[in-house]
């Protein structure tokens, strides 16, 4: 499957790279979905079995493939949220030189290199590539309630219900993007959806 | 001069107004008959008697009331007001310098009594007599950022600097021209800028950087902006837009000269010697179009400069959609004569309304 070229934005819209095989004793790697592919892609005995990797299907059938690559550990997780704790654990014991790897939907690394940025390892050692769904993460700016996978743009908010335009305003911190109320204006006047990349 | 001190609403009912004598101080914001994005920095070391460059921190007849909104919307939001942990020391500069500049610029309204880190403040205007241990946090009933800007009007944004790059690390933002610091929070310079058109293009970003970097401690910066604001509205967040947004389709060519307001960010940048922060406040100031056609020269120009502003700057602001209309009152009060440089009103020069 290509990668998707995302059209050129605003300065704080976040740019994802290409994973790419760095030295190094220790090594995770959290993929989501199609973000198998960009494992297999980098892949190598040698690298693998140094690597715990932390994987989240979403309904995609790339288990066994990376099974197959033998990783040093390697865990299938329904859901980020649901692998969130054992993150958490796994980079509580890191150390200095940890090379980190992220790879699938944008809201999933956004999170993921939080939790590496908060135990204090320094953002030269995550590499990110993105692949999969295209979807946002977004957080509404009225209610501050986060909507996950989020294609269409305007979309109602999970939260309070408000039809939200999607911005490319996105923070870190939150790993999230902006939306904001599309009818505010205009009350009810809410535009026919489309994809956001329409 | 003693300032008397208005009692009104930015909200509801809007019951804010001018005085006359705020009227021939509002800071407006265009030197010439048009206008484009530049990074128009000057030092802040006074300015002429009486105007808002004059002291450090301007305080003027809305101090008091403007002070209950802020209030009110931290009571419903307090989210809009946050700093991360490492912001503390710069919390307790900022404090340090908006006390001391207050209690020498206005000695009649604002008093500091220094022994060693006991310090007394008196803010007479709301009447705050409160004696607290300075570098201490649990003598004051907020965190030091947050005790001083419940005290001072206008948005402060406190920036950390590391990296040559300036990052939004802590704030207080209750009167924003509509942007989040709550999502804001974390950025870099040119993050939290990102929204804006066009000027990252010009390259304003890149130079304004450069410039407050290089800011030295006594040695303040500022410069204006601007924007369009229907009713006398303090809180135009991105927080309330889905409120607030529904007004602007309220201004008619009857009500246009006492809804539309045109808003006024003086923006200050200080450096803090403890932290080496920078602290960034945004004053805003408002004032009616009605009002401001009182100056013939600021007529004149308003016109010219809304008639002449790009469209993209226009959709920016928010005002696109009201620009019609305001350029159908606006033209009323322009004759087409020439207006002197500057910004300033030049009553005594300048000539009345030639229509």
């Amino acid at each position: 499957m290509s990668k998707f070229e995302f059209p050129k934005s605003i300065a704080s819209r976040p740019v994802w790279g290409t994973l790419e095989v760095r030295q190094g004793e220790h090594h995770l790697m959290i993929a989501e979905a199609e973000g198998a592919e960009a494992i297999l892609a980098i892949a190598t005995p040698d690298l693998m079995a140094k690597t715990h990797l932390i994987y989240i299907p979403k309904g995609t059938d790339y288990v066994e493939r990376l099974r197959a690559l033998n990783p040093a550990q390697f865990y299938e997780g329904p859901s980020y949220e649901a692998s969130l704790q054992r993150i958490r654990r796994v980079l509580e014991d890191a150390h200095m030189g940890l090379q980190v790897y992220l790879t699938g939907s944008e809201g999933m690394m956004g999170q993921a290199m939080n939790e590496v940025m908060a135990v204090g390892l320094p953002h030269t050692a995550i590499q990110t590539e993105h692949r999969g769904s295209v979807a946002r993460r977004m957080q509404c700016v009225h209610c501050k309630g986060i909507t996950e996978d989020v294609e269409i743009d305007p979309y109602v908010c999970a939260h309070c219900g408000l039809n939200l335009f999607v911005r490319d305003h996105y923070s870190r911190r939150l790993a999230a993007y902006q939306g904001v109320r599309v009818d505010a204006e205009d009350h009810g006047n809410v535009p026919e959806p489309k994809g956001i990349y329409e | 001069m003693t300032i008397q001190f208005n009692d009104e609403s930015f909200r509801d009912d809007y019951t804010f107004h001018n005085s006359d004598w705020a009227i021939k101080r509002f800071p407006f914001p265009f030197h010439e008959d048009s206008y484009m994005y530049s990074v128009n920095m000057e030092q802040h070391r006074g300015g002429p008697e009486g105007s808002v460059y004059e002291m450090r921190f301007d305080v003027d007849e809305h101090y008091v009331s403007e002070m209950k909104d802020r209030a009110m919307v931290l009571d419903q939001d307090p989210l809009r007001c946050q700093s991360l942990p490492h912001m503390t020391l710069a919390g307790w500069d900022l404090l340090e310098l908006i006390m001391v500049s207050k209690s020498e610029d206005y000695p009649d309204l604002f008093e500091l009594h220094r022994n060693g880190n006991q310090w007394r403040w008196i803010n007479k205007p709301l009447g705050i007599d409160h004696s607290f241990t300075f570098m201490d946090e649990t003598t004051l009933p907020y965190g030091p950022m947050e005790y001083i800007t419940r005290q001072a009007q206008g948005d402060f944004a406190v920036l950390d600097q590391r990296d040559e790059m300036l990052w939004m690390d802590a704030g207080m933002v209750t009167t924003q021209a509509d942007w989040s610091l709550d999502f804001d929070i974390g950025m870099n310079f040119f993050e939290w800028h990102a929204p804006v058109p066009k000027a990252h293009e010009m390259g304003i970003f890149q130079r304004a950087l450069k410039f407050l970097l290089n800011i030295q401690q006594g040695a303040p910066a500022r410069r204006l902006n601007w924007t369009m604001t229907v009713n006398p509205l303090l809180d135009t967040s991105p927080e309330n837009y889905h409120k607030w947004g529904i007004q602007k389709t309220t201004l008619t060519p009857e009500n246009i000269a006492h809804k539309q307001h045109l808003r006024v960010e003086l923006q200050t940048f200080f450096r803090l010697p403890r932290s080496n922060a920078l602290v960034f406040p945004i004053r805003c100031y408002l004032c009616s179009f009605q009002d401001l056609m009182t100056v013939p020269k600021w007529g004149r120009r308003l016109h010219r400069v809304i008639r002449d502003l790009p469209e993209e700057l226009a959709t920016y602001k928010g005002f696109i959609d009201n620009r019609p209309m305001m350029l159908d009152y606006l033209s009323r009060f322009d004759d087409g004569l020439p207006t002197s440089p500057g910004i300033w009103p030049d009553l005594e020069t300048e000539p009345p309304l030639a229509k």
